[in-house]
């Protein structure tokens, strides 16, 4: 059976589990996905179900077969941009988020301009110096926002090593902080899961206008 | 007395900047919080440290 259903009923679906005051935040707010891999797909993911009013989401790369292992895409969608893969799995799960996204390279001069308008910020990169300079950079460029970064998530390392962490009143990290991806430690869906859903429900309590941690 | 990722150093009058180059850490790979705020890296030659002052150098390490 195959029915359309309103944003008005999933909307109310998501209220009557979440309740309406939280919802009504989560739906009004804006969240950044800087890298759109293991820890970035998954938490745009998280962050639709839960009703998310509008997903920024941003990474210059296209699904390969080497991202199948890890990250939230399907074998048909191999060679497409990841925000255009992504956009599509979310459409399937929640057909009423507005999603903004882009293929450019964050740098300095268009930050500001890429992450206009996110509540919150997502650090969802590979590369190490790439999560400190997207760090570096929004502490720099767009102060006052908060950041949820990760890092250390490699191997299969127990699952209760991963921690979220306050360094800050606006950064927040997740991780176990020392597991590097290398020769010898690869990642693995389930340990980048755990730290994409930690950086999620960060993001959710930041809403909710909690602590993060 | 100047505490940095838990350790007492003596570095006080010193810049942010210049105990970012003769420390072991990558520059390229961290993001330094002072007092509960991050130091945005262009403030890094100006920021002098205090007696008193609390730092932690956050470390990325890859994979995502």
């Amino acid at each position: 059976m195959e029915r359309t259903l309103t944003k008005e009923e999933i909307y109310r679906a998501l209220a009557a589990r979440h309740g309406e005051e939280l919802q009504r935040k989560i739906a009004g707010s804006t969240v950044a996905v800087c890298g759109l891999g293991g820890l970035g797909s998954h938490l745009a993911l998280c962050l639709a179900r839960m009703g998310i009013g509008k997903l920024i989401l941003i990474d210059f790369d296209r699904v390969d077969l080497a991202n199948l292992h890890r990250q939230q895409y399907k074998a048909s969608q191999i060679g497409m941009y990841k925000t255009e893969a992504l956009a599509e799995n979310l459409q399937e799960i929640a057909p009423f988020g507005e999603v903004i996204p882009s293929t450019k390279r964050i740098t300095a001069e268009n930050i500001d301009t890429l992450l206009e308008g996110a509540d919150v910020i997502c650090e969802a990169f590979d590369r190490a110096e790439e999560k400190a300079a997207l760090v570096n950079g929004v502490f720099e460029r767009l102060p006052g926002r908060p950041v949820v970064a990760a890092s250390g998530m490699a191997g299969f390392g127990s699952s209760n090593e991963i921690c979220t962490r306050q360094i800050t009143g606006k950064l927040v990290l997740c991780g176990d902080e020392t597991s590097e991806v290398s020769a010898d430690s690869c990642l693995f869906a389930s340990r980048v899961m755990l730290c994409a859903a930690h950086q999620a429900h960060a993001v959710l309590r930041i809403l909710a206008g909690e602590n993060a941690v | 007395m100047v505490r940095i990722n838990g350790k007492e150093y003596e570095l006080s009058g010193e810049t942010l900047a210049c105990y970012l180059a003769v420390s072991e850490y990558d520059s390229r790979r961290i993001a330094v919080e002072r007092n509960g705020e991050i130091v945005p890296k262009s403030l890094y030659e100006q920021t002098v440290l205090k007696d008193g002052d609390s730092l932690e150098v956050v470390t990325f390490v890859g994979g995502g």
